[in-house]
Formats: structure tokens, C-alpha cells, sequence
């Protein structure tokens, strides 16, 4: 697939104003449910699309969707989760602030297959800017018919309001995001009951991230099987967006139909590692998910191809390290993320990542002992799989797979009394002309 | 009660509770208000705001306590956010962070002797691909170098 779905008004400004995504086709596919679909039709749809979830999870959204109780007579919400934290992520921004009526088509179509008539965008604190276009994007659409009261005279109704979080990595969790939504502290809660069937205001709730949700439009004006066709095999499919970071020339973001080989998206269409220096290691689908080493990035950027190597699509998010990163203090820095992070509900997460970011700090001051590998490993063993929500594996699987496929750099540091390495903690702005 | 919303913020704050079919949703919306109409979350603001939403106090406390885009403390006029997190970390971060640090004369969590500066460390911005990034107040400042933030700094007035 050549033809850019995400990406086609990347230069273009105007992309956000809903005059110009009508001109091009906008808010046609919503028409055409809104005249002519069931919402077990839409479902039905999204799931022969086969499209999954694009947050990290990676679960079948026509799925997740059917598991809303049709009998209960409870209001139904919708939550689209634009809470983008994971470090090594910023694709839904794009999305927000130049594409913020293909996500609001996306919210009004999956609202429909619930039977929603209140949705929620829940972005994060920090996108002021993204919040704005939003909320212009929304009166633009209710001003148009598009959204709001008796939606093209069908007599559907659907507010979108949008709610700002307030900084707080664990409220893109669906739980804490639920939970925060609510006005209190994003604490995940215990599944079952799954929010599709308690969720926000104890209603039926979905959560979908953005760009989960900004596919739909694409399925109801092409159909589920043009949709199909695109990606490696029939459980991977649609088009994606890939985030590029770290030490690449070209780092940025790029649109690969799903199943973009990853050493092509480096070596490629990011242009290779800056002059002078050799990859070291890659983090794949943002900073939670497992690191692979240089010679495992032939690969397939897709759900099940990456699971089959021990790591994961997640959000897509690759960051890319040369041989001038040090990998004690790149797992430091993640860890102090998740120790900061942490809710402090569950012990294994609340205080095994402090305790990791603790021995790691002393292995990166040369202070380490050698059975501190062991220990380290141990604790980040007893956080995984042990907490409410999948934080305390996000803050686990890196220290996991860092011990496992570079234990000797960590061994180094500790033999030497000190780091090893020759950083380079230089400013590199490779776009400083863009 | 001696503080209280203007009353731009306050046909505001009636607007956004017509989204919610439970008052105490509106919490962090009054908690984002607050934040631009007193800057600071100080108990009388936290007061005020647990009176507005129908809430007990504590709970404002509690929930306030928990995110980080509230601030507890006075700050500077203009509140610098350098992202410390891996991407922008590899990408020179912390260079960035010295220079400010040498430029205002203060260290990263401290605000400017004449209050127009704090200078804060943070977790990731979102914004990976333009690294290193630096949030100040509402807007974002992207694929910085030493040049760019003298400019960004020296035009703030």
C-alpha cells in the first residue's frame, strides 16, 4: 500500500478544519452507518476488518465492543484514550492536532456500535494544543450536523467532551483512566468486572486509543475487506503509524501498512544510524516492551511477529540506541520513569522499582556487587504478572530483557568499578532544519 | 469565602458539567480551571474547588496530591519543562538541562530569585521524534539546541 491514510495531509495545515475533510470524504463513512448499518452490522464489520487495538494491547476492537451487554439498561460511554505516554510514542498527537475529525468520525461510528450517546476524549494533561484542536474540531461538527443533537436527522444523538488528565503516566491504563475520569486518582482496578461491562459511572464503558479509533472511517469507506487486505496476514491488518527515536538520522514518523520491517524502517526510511556509529540496541513498541539486539531487527513490525521473538508491537514506538548509549544508565532512566510512575497501590510495583532504580543507580557508580545481576533480575521476576494493571510488567520487562541480552556491559560496569562506555550526552538534533 | 472564579471561568465550569452525569467528574476539569484562574493548589483554592464540585475537602487533597500538572507550590511566571526520559535523554537531555541550569543560575526544581523562572525535570513529553523537547506553561519547543533555547528564553518577557 503506497497510498498514505494517516499521513496524506502531512504538509498540508488545513487538514484540521473540517471544510477541507469533508471536501476529501470526510464524515461520509459515519453518514453511511448512521443510514444504513445496525450497530450489530458495525461490529460485525470492524471484526471481518480484523483491526486491533493500536494503545499496546493489541485486542480485536469489534470484539472488545460485542462484550458490551446489549440488555443492560444502563447508558453506555465511550472513552477515547488520546493519554499518549508511553516514552517512545507520539503518533496520537499527530492525530489529534492535524487529524482531529477523522478520530471524532472514528468516535461517532464505534459510540454507535454501543449504542453510546456520551463519549469522552481523555488527553493527556500536557497537549494543550491538542485539547484546543479538539474542542474546535467538536464545535465545528456539531455546527455541521455532524455531531450533537438529531445527527443528520437521524435522531441520534452524541456529545464528545473532552477531559484533561493532569500528568499522570498510569491514567492511560483503561482502569486508572476510568477511575480518573471519575475525579479520583488514577488507580487501576481489579478485572473482572471488565469495563465493557462496569465501567465509567458503573455503565457499560469502552476505551479505545486514537488511533484505533481514527481507522474506522477508513473500514466504512473502503470496506472491512479493502481494510483486510492491507498488512502481512489476515490477524495483522491496516495501516499504522511508526514512531522512530534515538540515534537515527531521520527520526520522526512514518505510515508502513502493519508488518513494516523494522531493520528497513531504520536503515531506510530513517536514513541508518547518524555517521560514525553502529546500532546498539532497539526498543521496539515503546519503552515497556522487551529490547532486541542488532541482530534480531529483521523483522516483522506486526503483533504476532514480534511476540514470537519475545517482544511486542505495542504502540509502535521504536527508540533507537548506538554504540555510544550505556545500557546501565538507559535502564536507569526507564526505571526512575516507572518508579515515578507508579501508582503505589500494588507492593511488587511501588517498591520493586524503587528498589531497582536503587541498584542500578550503584552498578552505574561503579558500586555494584556481581550478585546484584541475580538480584535485579529477581525483583523485576517478582514484579511481573504480580500487580493490578500491566505497570508493574511495563517496568519489569525492560529490566528483564536488558539483564538477558546485555548482561555482560552490566557485568562490565561492575568489574571496572565504573561505566565503561564513552557517552555521548551531546545535543543531536538531527531535524534542526525542519 | 475569599477567592472565587471569575466569571468567564465560572459560565465555564457549568458548561463542562453538563457532560457528566456525576458531579464529582468534574473535579479535575475545576482542578485545570483553578490552575489558570489562581495558578497555585493551595488549601483555600483546594477549599473553594471541594465547595464548587460538592466534594470534601480531603478529597481535592487526595486527588490533587496524585497528579503532577497541579502545582502545590508558588512557581515562576514561566514554568520550563525540560523531557528527561530516554528519547529526548539520548538525545542530550541533560545538556540541555546544565545549560538552562548555568543560564538561569538555578538548579532543575528551583524557581529564579525574581520569580520569572522555575526549572523542572520531567517524564516523557510525547514527543520523541523532535527530541530534546521542553515544555514552558502551555506550549511545547521542539528539536532543541543550546541556540534555540537562548532565543525561546531571551524573548519571554
Amino acid at each position: 500500500m503506497e497510498e498514505k491514510y494517516f499521513l496524506k495531509n502531512k504538509d498540508n495545515p488545513e487538514s484540521k478544519n473540517i471544510d477541507f475533510y469533508v471536501k476529501n470524504g470526510g464524515y461520509k463513512a459515519w453518514e453511511s452507518v448512521l443510514e444504513g448499518k445496525s450497530p450489530d452490522e458495525v461490529i460485525g464489520e470492524v471484526k471481518k476488518s480484523g483491526l486491533r487495538g493500536r494503545g499496546g494491547a493489541g485486542f480485536p476492537a469489534g470484539m472488545k465492543w460485542s462484550f458490551v451487554p446489549k440488555d443492560s439498561d444502563r447508558p453506555k460511554y465511550l472513552i477515547c484514550n488520546a493519554d499518549e505516554s508511553e516514552p517512545g510514542t507520539f503518533k496520537d498527537r499527530y492525530i489529534i492536532e492535524r487529524e482531529p475529525h477523522m478520530m471524532l468520525e472514528g468516535i461517532a461510528i464505534a459510540s454507535f456500535a454501543i449504542n453510546c450517546h456520551q463519549a469522552y476524549i481523555y488527553i493527556r494533561g500536557e497537549f494543550v494544543y491538542g485539547a484546543k484542536v479538539l474542542d474546535e474540531a467538536i464545535a465545528e461538527a456539531e455546527a455541521r450536523g455532524c455531531l450533537g443533537k438529531n445527527i443528520m436527522g437521524t435522531g441520534y444523538d452524541l456529545d464528545i467532551a473532552v477531559h484533561r488528565g493532569a500528568g499522570a503516566y498510569i491514567c492511560g491504563e483503561e482502569t486508572g483512566q476510568i477511575e480518573s475520569l471519575e475525579g479520583k486518582r488514577g488507580w487501576p482496578r481489579l478485572k473482572p468486572p471488565f469495563p465493557a461491562v462496569v465501567g465509567v459511572f458503573n455503565s457499560p464503558t469502552v476505551v479505545n486509543n486514537v488511533e484505533t479509533l481514527a481507522n474506522l472511517p477508513l473500514i466504512f469507506n473502503r470496506g472491512a475487506d479493502y481494510f483486510a487486505g492491507i498488512g502481512p496476514n489476515a490477524k495483522n491488518t491496516g495501516p499504522k503509524l511508526y514512531c522512530v527515536s534515538g540515534h537515527v538520522k531521520r527520526p520522526g514518523l512514518y505510515e508502513f501498512p502493519l508488518g513494516k520491517n523494522l531493520n528497513e524502517l531504520i536503515y531506510e526510511d530513517c536514513g541508518g544510524i547518524r555517521d560514525g556509529h553502529e546500532l546498539k540496541a532497539v526498543i521496539p513498541g515503546g519503552s515497556s516492551v522487551p529490547v532486541l539486539r542488532p541482530e534480531e531487527i529483521d523483522v516483522s513490525m506486526d503483533y504476532d511477529s514480534l511476540a514470537a521473538i519475545g517482544s511486542m508491537l505495542g504502540s509502535a514506538g521504536a527508540i533507537v540506541m548506538d554504540d555510544t548509549t550505556c545500557l546501565v544508565d538507559s535502564l536507569l532512566n526507564l526505571e526512575q520513569f516507572y518508579a515515578h510512575e507508579s501508582c503505589g497501590q500494588c507492593t511488587p510495583c511501588r517498591e520493586g522499582t524503587m528498589w531497582m532504580v536503587k541498584i542500578l543507580s550503584r552498578i552505574e557508580k561503579g558500586q555494584g556487587r556481581m550478585e546484584d545481576m541475580d538480584l535485579l533480575d529477581d525483583v523485576a521476576k517478582n514484579i511481573n504478572f504480580r500487580t493490578i494493571c500491566p505497570l508493574g510488567d511495563a517496568a519489569a520487562m525492560p529490566a528483564m530483557s536488558f539483564i538477558d541480552k546485555f548482561r555482560d556491559e552490566f557485568e562490565e560496569h561492575i568489574k571496572q568499578g565504573g561505566c565503561p562506555i564513552q557517552k555521548d550526552k551531546s545535543i543531536k538534533v538531527p531535524n534542526a532544519d525542519a | 469565602m475569599a477567592i472565587e472564579f471569575s466569571e468567564e471561568a465560572q459560565k465555564e465550569y457549568e458548561e463542562i458539567c453538563k457532560h457528566y452525569p456525576d458531579k464529582d467528574a468534574t473535579l479535575l476539569p475545576a482542578l485545570h480551571l483553578a490552575k489558570r484562574e489562581f495558578k497555585t493548589a493551595t488549601p483555600e483554592v483546594m477549599e473553594y474547588i471541594a465547595s464548587l464540585v460538592g466534594v470534601d475537602p480531603i478529597k481535592v487533597l487526595n486527588v490533587a496530591s496524585f497528579y503532577t500538572w497541579y502545582p502545590k507550590e508558588k512557581e515562576g511566571k514561566y514554568v520550563i519543562q525540560v523531557c528527561s526520559t530516554l528519547s529526548c535523554s539520548l538525545m542530550g537531555a541533560e545538556t540541555v538541562v546544565d545549560y538552562i541550569e548555568k543560564k538561569l543560575d538555578i538548579k532543575a526544581g528551583e524557581t529564579t530569585a525574581d520569580g520569572k523562572f522555575t526549572l523542572k525535570k520531567v517524564e516523557c513529553l510525547g514527543s520523541c521524534g523532535t527530541a530534546p523537547v521542553m515544555q514552558i506553561n502551555d506550549d511545547y519547543f521542539e528539536s532543541l539546541t543550546e541556540g534555540k533555547v537562548d532565543q525561546i528564553l531571551d524573548d519571554l518577557k
